[in-house]
C-alpha cells in the first residue's frame, strides 16, 4: 500500500516533467503543423546547458535556479535559430518532408553535443533548499519530486491563460486553423511562428533542464524522451494543451505502476494503451478531427504511367550489369551489393504503402526485422534450413503487417505515422528485452546461409533474383486493379466509397503486402550479415527506408529503386571515411529536404520535362 | 411502385435536430429537387440517403428494400449513384480509368494483383463516355479537368453500375449558366430514357425551376412544402425562408 | 484608389492571369463579373499577395503593393474576404472580429462590434458562439465583419453569394450599399449578374484569365452580346 501511494507521487513528478516536453510540441504542432522531431534534442540541450551554468555558476539558489531558467532561454532561442533557418521554409511541404528534415536536426545536435559535452554521462548537483525528503501519508518523499509535481499544472494554468486570455492566444489559435487567413488580415504570421517556436522550445529546454537534479545527463536523452513525448502528444490529442496534460498523467501513472507490474515491458504496455486509445478515439482524447491545413495544398497526385523506353532501357543496362560484374568483384564489394539489393525491395515496400497508398509509415522497418527475426529465430530454435527461414520471413512480416496495419491504417497523416512508429518500438523493444528469446542486445548470431549458398557470390545472386522478382511483383500489382484501387482510395475515399471500394480493407491489405515484402528484404538481409540485431528494427532504420523513397522520389515508381541506391551507396562510403558521419548525413538530410523537396527522381523528371516541354 | 420511399427520417447532432420527420417518395424517370436554406439540413438529409450517416429514426426504402444504415459501398451495390457538390474523382487517374474503376467494382474485379487494368473494361468505359460527350477527353487526367468536365465524369462514374437511383448534391454548382442547362437537361434525358429516378439539392434557381418535375423545401430539418414548381414559387413561406423577392434570382 | 496593370500569374506553368488590368475608384463598387475558373479569386489573390503576381503592377492608394507580404498589404487598408468564408471555426463571434482588429484609418468611422452588429443583427445575437456553429449566411456575415475590423479603405470581397439562399443574398446586397455609403471601395466578384447589378457601379469582364470587357452596369445590360458571350446569360 505505502509503496503504491510513493509509485503514484513518482509517477505525478514524471507526468509533470513529461508534460513540460509534450506542452511545448504540442504547441508547435498546433500552429506550424510540424511534429517536431528535435524536440527531444531540445530537452537534452536543455540538460547539458543546465548542467554547464550550474557547475559553472556560483553555487546556491542564485546559481542553481538562474542556470537552470538560463539553460530554458537558451534552448528557447536555439529552436528560434532554427525555425527561421529551417521550418520557416518548409511550412509546405509533406509532412513526412518536416518529419525527416526535423530528424535530420536530431543527427546533427547529437553529434555537436557529443563534441562538446563528450560521450560519457554528466551527473549534475541537486536543486539547494530541495535536497531533503518530506513525509506525506507518513512516508519519506523527495522533496524535489514534489516540486516537480506542482511545475505541471502551474506551467498548464499560464499555458491556458496565455491562449485564451491575451491577443497573442487568440492569434496563435486562429493561425493554428488557417494561417493564410490570419496573415491576409494584417497579423505577420512569421513572427507569430517564430515566437511560438520560441515558447515550445523554451519549454523543452526548461523540461530537460529540471531533470539535472534527477537522472545523469546523456546522448540517448533526446530519442528516449521524444517518443514518449510524441506518444503523450497522439494520445492526449495534436494540438490539445489539456489533452497533452491528461496524458501526461496517464503515461507517467502507467510507468509508474507498470513496473511494479511487468518491469521488462513497460514500454510496450505505454505503447499498447497508445494504440488502444488511438483505435477508440483516432484523433487522441481531446484532438479534434483534422481539419485541412489551409495554405499548403499540393497539387493533384501525378499519374502512373509505363515507364518512359529511355528508362526501361537504363534499368536493363543496371540490371546487366548487376549480373554480369559480381563475379569480377571481391567478398567485400558483393556483400555490399547483396545490401543494395535487399535495400531496393525495402525501399519499394515502403514506397508500395507510401505512394499508391497514399499513407505514411514511420516504423517501417519493424517489417524488416520481423522478416529478419523469423529467419533467424527459425533457424535458431527450430534448426530450419535457410530457404525454409526465408520463406518464413515474409509470413512472420505480413501477418505482423496484417495486425499492426489492422489498428494503422484506421488513421491518416501525422496520426498514423506515430501509430506505425509506436508498433515498430514495442517490436524493437521486445527483441531488446525478452533476452531469453532473441538474445536482446547482443543479437542472434550464426544465421549462415546453407551450405550451397554459402559463397557469397551464390548468395548474392539468391538476394539480387528474390529482390528484383520481388519489386517487379510489387510493380505489377500497381499496374493492376488492386493496385488501382489502393490510389483510389488515396485520391478520395469518399468516390472510392462511393462506387463500392471497400478502402479500409484495400489499406489493410497493402499494408500488408508491403510488410511481407519488407519481411522478404529482412530475411535475406539476416542470411547475408549472418545476425540479426534490434537496431534492425529501430527508428534510425525507419528513417533510412523513408530516407530513400523520399530520396527518389514518392511521384515515380522508379524514385525508390534510384533513392534506394543512392542512399546505401552514400552511407556506406560516409561511415567507412570520416567519424562524423551522423553530422553529414543529418546536414544531407536537411539539404535535400530544403533543395530537392520532389526528391532526386522527382527533380529529375522536373528538369526533363522543362527541357522536352509539356507531356 | 416509387424507387426510393423515406418515412420519418431523423438526426440529431449534440442536441441539434438538423432533419426532423422527413418523407418522401421519388418514382422512375423522375427529376425531385430538394432546396432550402444553408443549414436546412439538405445535406444530413442526403448523406442518409446512401449510407454515409445513420438515421436516429426512419426509414429509408430502395425499391421496396429496406436500406437504411447501410454503409455507402453496399447502397452503391443495390444500384444507387451519388454525385458530390464538391467533385470527387480519383485525380491521378485519366476519364477512362476513372470509370473503368467503377465498372470493376461494379462486376468484383477489384482484387486482382496481376493483369494491368489498362485492357478491362475499356470498351463498356468508351461507351459510357460517348453517352455523355466525354469521349474525346477519354485519355485526359481527371486531375487537369475542367470543373464542368468534371461534373461529367462523375456522372458518368454513378451510372456505370446502372443505377436504378441517383443522388447529385449540388450538380451544378460553380458552373458557367449555359453547361448548367445542358448538364441537366442530359441528366433529364437519361432519367427519362432509363427509368432512374433522380434527387438533386441545388442553390441555382434557373436549374430547380427548369429541370425539376417537383419540389421539395427544407427549413431547419423540417419539409415545409412539396410541390410543382409553379406551385411551390408562389408559397408565401417558401418565399419568406428562401426565394425572397426574387431580385437576385432573377425571378421578378 | 486601387490601380492594376499588366497583371500576370502562373499557377504551376499554367498561365493563369494574363495581363490584367482595372481599376476601383474611391468610394466606387466594381464587379468583377466570369465563369468558374475564369481568373475572378486570382485576380483578388494576387492582389492581396496570396498568389505571387509574375509580372505587372498593383497600386494602393498611390503606393506600389505588387510582391510584397499580404499581412503588409492588409496594414495599408486594403481588406480581403476570401470565398468559401474561412472563419476560425474553433474561435467565437468576438474572437473571430478580434482577430481582424487593426487601429482606425484617417478619414473613415472606424468599425468598432457594435457598429457591425447593427450592420449584421444576427451576429450580435450570437457574440459567444463558435464559428463552426454558424450556418453559411452568418459565416459569410462573420467574414465581412471581421475583414471590417481591420477598418481598410477598399475591401476585395470573392463572391459572397455563392452557396446562399436568395433571402440571404438580398440581405448581403442591402449590407454592401450601406458600406458603399460608409465611403468604402469596393472589389467584388461574382458569377450571380442579378446580385452584381444590385450593388455595383462598373463591371469588368474576365474569361480565360483576360480582360474581355468595362464599362458601366448600365452598358453590360445594354451590352446583350457581350452577356451573351462571356455569362452565357
Amino acid at each position: 500500500m505505502e509503496n503504491l501511494v510513493l509509485q503514484a507521487l513518482s509517477g505525478l513528478a514524471s507526468a509533470s516533467s513529461l508534460f513540460l516536453v509534450a506542452s511545448g510540441l504540442t504547441v508547435i504542432f498546433g500552429v506550424s503543423r510540424v511534429v517536431n522531431f528535435a524536440h527531444g534534442s531540445f530537452y537534452m540541450l536543455g540538460a547539458y546547458l543546465a548542467y554547464t551554468f550550474v557547475t559553472q555558476l556560483p553555487r546556491g539558489h542564485l546559481g542553481f535556479w538562474g542556470g537552470v531558467l538560463g539553460a530554458a532561454l537558451l534552448v528557447g532561442l536555439i529552436g528560434l535559430v532554427v525555425e527561421v533557418l529551417l521550418l520557416r521554409r518548409i511550412y509546405r511541404a509533406p509532412e513526412l518532408f518536416q518529419l525527416l528534415a526535423t530528424f535530420g536536426v536530431v543527427l546533427i545536435v547529437q553529434e555537436l553535443t557529443q563534441m562538446v559535452w563528450g560521450a560519457q554521462d554528466l551527473l549534475g548537483p541537486r536543486a539547494p533548499g530541495l535536497r531533503g525528503s518530506t513525509e506525506v501519508f507518513g512516508l519519506r518523499f523527495p522533496l524535489y519530486e514534489l516540486f516537480l509535481i506542482g511545475v505541471g499544472p502551474v506551467v498548464l494554468g499560464l499555458l491556458l491563460l496565455l491562449f485564451h486570455r491575451t491577443r497573442w492566444g487568440t492569434l496563435v489559435r486562429a493561425a493554428t486553423q488557417d494561417r493564410e487567413m490570419v496573415g491576409a488580415l494584417g497579423v505577420n504570421q512569421r513572427m507569430l511562428f517564430t515566437s511560438v517556436f520560441f515558447l515550445g522550445s523554451l519549454l523543452a529546454g526548461l523540461g530537460g533542464a529540471l531533470q539535472l537534479p534527477r537522472e545523469s545527463v546523456n546522448l540517448h536523452m533526446d530519442l528516449s524522451i521524444i517518443t514518449e513525448a510524441f506518444v503523450v502528444v497522439v494520445v492526449g490529442g495534436l494540438g490539445s494543451l489539456t489533452g497533452a496534460a491528461l496524458a501526461a498523467l496517464l503515461i507517467g501513472e502507467l510507468h509508474a505502476f507498470g513496473i511494479l507490474i511487468v518491469p521488462k515491458i513497460t514500454l510496450v504496455l505505454v505503447f499498447l494503451v497508445m494504440a488502444l486509445v488511438l483505435v477508440v478515439r483516432p484523433h487522441g482524447l481531446l484532438g479534434k478531427p483534422e481539419v485541412a491545413a489551409r495554405g499548403g495544398q499540393g497539387s493533384a497526385e501525378p499519374m502512373i504511367g509505363p515507364a518512359p523506353a529511355a528508362l526501361r532501357w537504363l534499368a536493363l543496362a543496371v540490371l546487366a550489369l548487376a549480373v554480369v560484374v559480381p563475379p569480377f568483384l571481391g567478398d567485400y564489394a558483393i556483400s555490399v551489393l547483396t545490401e543494395l539489393a535487399t535495400a531496393v525491395l525495402f525501399a519499394a515496400s515502403l514506397h508500395l504503402i507510401m505512394g499508391p497508398g497514399g499513407m505514411a509509415s514511420f516504423g517501417h522497418a519493424a517489417y524488416f526485422g520481423l522478416g529478419a527475426y523469423g529467419a533467424a529465430l527459425a533457424a535458431q530454435w527450430l534448426g530450419a534450413p535457410m530457404l525454409a527461414g526465408l520463406a518464413l520471413a515474409p509470413v512472420a512480416a505480413g501477418v505482423f503487417g496484417l495486425v499492426f496495419g489492422y489498428f494503422c491504417v484506421r488513421l491518416s497523416g501525422v496520426y498514423a505515422a506515430m501509430l506505425t512508429l509506436a508498433f515498430a518500438q514495442i517490436a524493437w523493444s521486445v527483441a531488446f528485452q525478452w533476452v531469453e528469446v532473441t538474445g536482446g542486445d547482443n543479437g542472434i548470431l550464426g544465421v549462415w546461409p546453407d551450405a550451397w549458398a554459402a559463397p557469397k557470390l551464390v548468395f548474392y545472386y539468391l538476394a539480387l533474383a528474390l529482390c528484383i522478382g520481388a519489386t517487379l511483383l510489387l510493380r505489377r500489382v500497381v499496374h493492376a486493379p488492386f493496385g488501382y484501387a489502393l490510389r483510389a482510395q488515396r485520391d478520395s475515399a469518399l468516390r472510392a466509397e462511393a462506387i463500392g471500394i471497400d478502402a479500409f480493407r484495400t489499406r489493410w491489405l497493402g499494408f500488408a503486402l508491403a510488410a511481407a515484402a519488407a519481411g522478404i528484404a529482412g530475411g535475406l538481409f539476416a542470411y547475408g550479415k549472418g545476425s540479426v540485431f534490434p537496431t534492425f528494427m529501430g527508428i534510425p532504420r525507419s528513417v533510412d527506408a523513408l530516407l530513400m523513397v523520399l530520396l527518389g522520389g514518392v511521384q515515380t515508381l522508379s524514385g525508390p529503386i534510384i533513392g534506394a541506391l543512392a542512399f546505401t551507396g552514400l552511407q556506406e562510403q560516409l561511415v567507412r571515411l570520416t567519424d562524423l558521419w551522423r553530422l553529414i548525413l543529418g546536414v544531407v538530410i536537411v539539404a535535400l529536404v530544403l533543395f530537392f523537396p520532389q526528391g532526386l527522381a522527382g527533380a529529375v523528371r522536373a528538369r526533363w520535362e522543362a527541357r522536352h516541354g509539356d507531356a | 411502385m416509387a424507387t426510393l420511399e423515406v418515412q420519418g427520417l431523423e438526426k440529431n447532432f449534440g442536441g441539434v435536430r438538423a432533419v426532423q420527420d422527413v418523407s418522401f417518395a421519388v418514382g422512375p424517370g423522375e427529376m425531385l429537387a430538394l432546396i432550402g436554406p444553408n443549414g436546412a439540413g439538405k445535406s444530413t438529409c442526403f448523406n442518409m440517403l446512401n449510407g454515409q450517416l445513420k438515421p436516429d429514426a426512419g426509414s429509408v426504402r430502395l425499391l421496396g428494400q429496406d436500406i437504411t444504415g447501410l454503409a455507402p459501398r453496399q447502397v452503391w451495390r443495390l444500384g444507387v449513384g451519388r454525385t458530390f457538390q464538391i467533385t470527387a474523382t480519383f485525380g491521378s487517374m485519366t476519364v477512362l480509368e476513372n470509370v473503368q474503376m467503377a465498372l470493376l467494382s461494379h462486376h468484383r474485379r477489384l482484387g486482382g494483383l496481376w493483369r494491368p487494368v489498362a485492357g478491362m473494361e475499356a470498351a463498356p468505359a468508351r461507351a459510357l463516355l460517348e453517352r455523355l460527350g466525354m469521349a474525346d477527353q477519354a485519355g485526359r487526367p481527371c486531375g487537369i479537368l475542367a470543373y464542368g468536365d468534371l461534373k461529367r465524369v462523375e456522372l458518368a462514374i454513378a451510372l456505370a453500375n446502372e443505377p436504378k437511383l441517383l443522388l447529385m448534391d449540388e450538380p451544378t454548382a460553380g458552373m458557367a449558366p449555359q453547361e448548367r442547362v445542358s448538364l441537366m437537361a442530359l441528366t433529364a434525358q437519361i432519367a427519362r430514357e432509363s427509368g432512374i429516378a433522380v434527387l438533386f439539392t441545388e442553390h441555382d434557381m434557373d436549374v430547380v425551376f427548369g429541370h425539376a418535375n417537383r419540389i421539395l423545401v427544407l427549413d431547419r430539418g423540417r419539409l415545409i412544402a412539396e410541390g410543382a414548381p409553379a406551385a411551390v414559387r408562389a408559397d408565401p413561406r417558401v418565399r419568406e425562408v428562401y426565394l425572397g423577392s426574387g431580385a437576385v434570382t432573377g425571378a421578378h | 484608389m486601387l490601380q492594376v496593370t499588366g497583371l500576370s500569374a502562373y499557377y504551376g506553368r499554367a498561365h493563369i492571369l494574363d495581363d490584367v488590368a482595372l481599376e476601383v475608384g474611391a468610394g466606387e463598387v466594381v464587379v468583377l463579373l466570369g465563369r468558374n475558373g475564369a481568373g475572378k479569386s486570382t485576380t483578388m489573390k494576387a492582389i492581396m499577395g496570396l498568389v505571387p503576381p509574375a509580372a505587372g503592377s498593383v497600386r494602393f492608394a498611390g503606393t506600389e503593393i505588387a510582391g510584397r507580404e499580404p499581412f503588409e498589404i492588409a496594414r495599408l487598408g486594403l481588406g480581403y474576404v476570401p470565398e468559401e468564408r474561412r472563419i476560425f471555426t474553433g474561435l467565437s463571434v468576438m474572437e473571430n472580429l478580434d482577430v481582424g482588429r487593426r487601429p482606425a484609418t484617417a478619414g473613415l468611422r472606424p468599425w468598432t462590434p457594435e457598429r457591425l452588429f447593427a450592420l449584421f443583427p444576427s451576429l450580435g445575437a450570437m457574440q459567444d458562439r463558435p464559428g463552426g456553429r454558424m450556418s453559411g449566411g452568418e459565416q459569410q456575415m462573420l467574414t465581412i465583419a471581421r475583414t471590417l475590423m481591420g477598418n481598410p479603405r477598399l475591401i476585395l470581397l470573392d463572391e459572397p453569394s455563392e452557396g446562399l439562399a436568395p433571402v440571404v443574398i438580398e440581405r448581403m446586397a442591402e449590407a454592401i450599399r450601406a458600406l458603399k455609403a460608409e465611403g468604402l471601395s469596393i472589389l467584388l466578384s461574382e458569377q450571380n449578374l442579378h446580385f452584381a447589378q444590385l450593388v455595383s457601379d462598373r463591371a469588368t469582364i474576365i474569361e480565360k484569365g483576360r480582360i474581355r470587357w468595362s464599362g458601366s452596369i448600365a452598358a453590360l445590360l445594354e451590352a446583350d452580346e457581350v452577356r451573351e458571350q462571356y455569362l452565357s446569360v
